[in-house]
């Protein structure tokens, strides 16, 4: 290698690359200006994530604690006998209570004037469980017994934070600034504390007498019945599908039209799903309103193609050595594909289940069609009952609350979606542990 | 016999036949396994298939033909004492299969000679309180008309389950009979079985052009009996939209455009916050982000399109409405007069969608050839310089067609209308208004108790026809679109 060609002696010009004019600032200005677009865009996108994880969990988490109240209570066998015997039972049960409170609260010397109607408004009606606790334990009759009484909702929410002092007027019928008064004593005096809400997981829903003690553990098992019968029914007949398409298919009409239909339905919106339940399974074939099997079909055509999308993925990714070392042996194609082609996609083929059963959970819209936004206050009694009875379903439930005017209920929403999305994001880690097990790499 | 135990028997005979076949098979080669032409299972395998198939296809077939043949026979018991239309026969007939339904419940009614039910009017009122003591509501009194006829109908059910339990087994056994004299050495099993698991994977493959043709059907009806009831005309070129449940129709406006003016604000404004915002993540995060940024930024982004819509729908409502209630509300410059509007459900509606178009856009950025980049890096133009003038006109085709699957999704969307928009129809130009769109309408029309019969359900059915056909329009053009870019360059 010389230098022949390149003069030793060159001056060194004026102008290099990195020197800079005002044409080429101006580009590099450009330049940064464009860059930091991307960058603000992406920043952007990442704050609404952020704004939107926020305001789910500030406003959710509170739906997993509630005020409670632990009074000590002594009922009679005569005062048992007196209020069964009576028209309005629990009516008489809760009158026994509230005096024997307000004896308990006036001996605390409290200096807050306490009668029935303050007690009323700071618990809600108890008669119903204490009849309930009385009645299935007589032998309690005549002792101490503790109970835990859930406070009234506005309470629960002046303890959380949602209900502030300022907008309750004197005469309000729900809560007065007294009671609030008496009921911070209390808090000071540990009757009255904060403790883990398993009502909401475990309940069923309920209406605006009892708001606080809506719970969503009846619409999971609605979810459950219908994932069930997602998964049942998408996962072999999507394998099969895309084993035929992706294995045995030939290349003619029937085919083609397969494949176009399949992408078409992938982006058809779901409320169309839902009429197609709605007029198919219901108007034709008369199957119950509001079950989850109507449910679980719909969303089953739902989750289809993408099962079906991602079947072929995996299906695809093994190596075409594989089926014609099988063939080879003397397996029949049919053999080959499912002893062995179809046991290598499998981690795959599970990965892309479980992400659509993850997004069929999700789904509303069509579940509001197919009359899955009832009241439902009660489990189903058999297993059957769960398939066919009405039920509701996590994001149904979570529709429903969220359209009632109630305060209380918003709370229940925000919980019920971190419910929704524990469920999600433990499905979604599921797969990507899957993926990451099992992965294969040819 | 209920349908599980008939179920549980065939798949009894189908694995005593499984037994039988291979049995029989190995005998007839006196034990041994090579003189088969398939291996033994295969044999069993074939008499399951005789013995379930048929009696199987018989059983679905006579569960759909079941019903409508007894109703029919019912009807026409019911019209002529009636002789009411079509649609008060419709309803009836919803009677009495409550009413049958009760029967069952109640002990003792089913029998028609038993006779427990007073038909006097007092007796028909006690059992009419004693059904809705059960659960069960009947949509008008109870006449004795109503009581026959779910008398005759529970009968026919009755003799038609009984004929079906028997036809299904008796095919069955013929199934099974017929697969097990079939087998021996020389029968060429497995080609049977084969043949049967391939037109098991078509069947599940044709189940993709069922449930579109489900919702053709399901539409297409139902839209032709709601354009008998109402004028086309009115419908697609009708400015006022004010449905009504009093009466029995004939005073309700019903008219589309300002459904889908209110579709189309909602989607325009998602599609003004998703795709700039989109379309700039995907050139950041493809062309200038570092290995490390883009390993965490990216799923972070695609956590936004895993969130599920009714929790966008609840953000709508619960926390950007009230949000910019706060910012452009009363209180301020007074813009907005409620949560509800165009504006909440658009941003939150273009807050889902930046994901999708940030992937879309990714990948197609992706997809353009290293080639020109370099090109373009040797002529000395800048990075952004090479966005603007070479990558982006380049990717331009596949952008649009991402931006157009993205309008798509955002025309059928749902919950997040329904939550975040409102519910007033009308035709404004100001984004802080409340108006609704079309899949709104859909839900709202069609949830609750109805009757497929008034103008104002059947509107549903062909609201969701011009969703779907305008969705799949945009569909079908955006794909065209990507492929034809795709092709371009692979």
């Amino acid at each position: 290698m010389t230098n022949n060609g390149m003069p030793q002696d060159l001056p060194i010009p004026a102008r290099s690359l990195k020197s800079t004019n005002a044409h080429s600032r101006r580009r590099l200005r450009a330049e940064k200006c464009f860059r930091a677009l991307g960058v603000s865009a992406m920043v952007t996108a990442l704050l609404f994530l952020l704004l939107l994880v926020m305001s789910i969990v500030s406003n959710g988490l509170p739906a997993f604690k509630r005020t409670i109240m632990s009074v000590d209570f002594v009922l009679s066998q005569e005062q048992f006998e007196e209020a069964e015997a009576a028209l309005l039972k629990t009516g008489v049960y809760s009158d026994f209570f509230t005096q024997s409170l307000v004896e308990t609260i006036q001996a605390l010397d409290i200096p807050i004037e306490v009668d029935q109607g303050t007690i009323n408004r700071l618990l809600g009606k108890v008669g119903s469980i204490l009849r309930e606790h009385y009645r299935s334990n007589t032998d309690q009759l005549g002792q101490a017994v503790t109970f835990e009484i859930p406070m009234a909702s506005r309470v629960d929410r002046y303890y959380k934070g949602t209900l502030s002092r300022e907008g309750i007027s004197s005469n309000n019928r729900f809560i007065r600034a007294s009671d609030l008064d008496l009921a911070d004593t209390l808090r000071e005096a540990g009757l009255i504390r904060q403790t883990f809400n398993w009502q909401f997981l475990t309940g069923v829903d309920s209406s605006v007498d009892n708001p606080g003690g809506a719970g969503i553990g009846a619409s999971v098992l609605g979810s459950f019945f219908m994932m069930l019968v997602v998964l049942v029914l998408s996962l072999p007949i999507g394998v099969a599908a895309s084993i035929y398409l992706e294995e045995f298919a030939a290349k003619n009409w029937l085919t083609d039209f397969i494949e176009v239909n399949i992408s078409n339905l992938a982006a058809v919106p779901s409320i169309v799903f839902g009429i197609l339940g709605l007029a198919v399974f219901i108007q034709f074939m008369h199957l119950p309103q509001s079950a989850p099997l109507v449910g679980g079909l719909v969303l089953t055509l739902m989750t289809l193609p993408t099962i079906i999308i991602s079947t072929r993925a995996s299906l695809k990714a093994v190596p075409p050595s594989i089926r014609d070392a099988a063939l080879a042996v003397g397996a029949s194609k049919m053999q080959a594909v499912f002893h062995h082609v179809l046991p290598l996609a499998m981690p795959g083929i599970l990965t892309g289940t479980i992400i659509g059963l993850a997004q069929a959970l999700g789904e509303t819209a069509p579940l509001l069609l197919i009359g899955m936004v009832g009241f439902v206050a009660r489990y189903p009694d058999t297993i059957l009952a769960g398939f066919e009875g009405p039920n509701s379903a996590i994001p149904a439930q979570i529709f429903n609350w969220a359209s009632r005017s109630d305060a209380i209920f918003a709370e229940k929403a925000w919980g019920g979606i971190i419910i929704l999305l524990l469920f999600l994001m433990s499905m979604n880690i599921v797969a990507v542990l899957l993926r990451r097990r099992f992965e294969r790499r040819w | 016999m209920p349908i599980s135990w008939l179920l549980l028997t065939l798949f009894g005979l189908a694995a005593l036949g499984f037994w039988l076949g291979q049995t029989r098979a190995l005998k007839s080669a006196n034990g041994d396994r090579k003189a088969l032409h398939s291996l033994p299972s295969y044999y069993g395998g074939t008499v399951v298939i005789w013995t379930i198939l048929p009696s199987l296809t018989l059983l679905i077939a006579w569960l759909f033909i079941q019903s409508p043949v007894i109703e029919g026979f019912v009807v026409r018991s019911l019209q002529s004492e009636t002789a009411d239309g079509d649609h008060a026969s419709s309803l009836m007939m919803a009677d009495v299969r409550r009413m049958a339904a009760g029967l069952e419940i109640i002990s003792g009614a089913k029998d028609l000679e038993q006779n427990i039910i007073n038909y006097s009017d007092e007796g028909l009122k006690n059992f009419q309180d004693q059904l809705s003591a059960n659960g069960i509501a009947l949509g008008s009194d109870l006449t004795p008309e109503i009581l026959t006829a779910a008398q005759t109908y529970l009968k026919l059910s009755d003799t038609s389950s009984f004929w079906m339990n028997l036809v299904v087994c008796v095919v069955s056994i013929l199934g099974l009979a017929f697969g097990v004299f079939r087998s021996n050495k020389d029968f060429r099993a497995r080609n049977v079985v084969e043949r049967g698991i391939m037109m098991t994977l078509i069947c599940a493959a044709s189940i993709a052009i069922l449930t579109t043709a489900g919702i053709l059907l399901s539409l297409i009806f139902n839209t032709i009996e709601f354009f008998q009831l109402y004028r086309p005309i009115d419908f697609f070129f009708g400015f006022e939209w004010a449905p009504s449940f009093s009466g029995r129709g004939g005073n309700s406006l019903l008219g589309v455009i300002p459904l889908l003016w209110g579709t189309f604000y909602v989607s325009l404004i998602a599609l003004l916050v998703a795709v700039p915002i989109g379309l700039f993540s995907a050139i950041y995060l493809s062309e200038y982000a570092s290995k490390r940024v883009r390993a965490f930024a990216k799923p972070l982004l695609e956590v936004l399109a895993g969130i599920p819509t009714i929790v966008y729908g609840l953000f709508a409502l619960l926390t950007v409405g009230p949000m910019l209630m706060r910012a452009f509300g009363d209180e301020t410059i007074g813009l907005m007069s409620g949560g509800n509007a165009v504006i909440t459900a658009g941003l939150v509606m273009g807050i889902m969608l930046i994901p999708f178009v940030s992937s879309l856009s990714d990948d197609i950025i992706n997809a353009v050839p290293q080639a020109l980049r370099e090109g373009s890096y040797g002529l000395g133009a800048t990075q952004s310089e090479t966005i603007r003038q070479v990558i982006l006109p380049a990717a331009l085709p596949g952008i649009v067609g991402a931006i157009l699957l993205a309008a798509s999704r955002a025309i059928g969307e749902t919950m997040i209308v329904v939550l975040g928009a409102g519910a007033a129809a009308r035709l404004s130009l100001n984004p802080f208004d409340a108006m609704t769109t079309v899949t709104a309408k859909i839900v709202s029309q069609l949830t609750g108790d109805s009757d497929f019969s008034s103008p104002e359900v059947l509107v549903a059915f062909a609201l969701g026809t011009t969703l779907f056909l305008l969705t799949l329009a945009l569909n079908v053009l955006a794909l065209y679109i990507v492929r034809r870019y795709r092709e371009h360059y692979e």
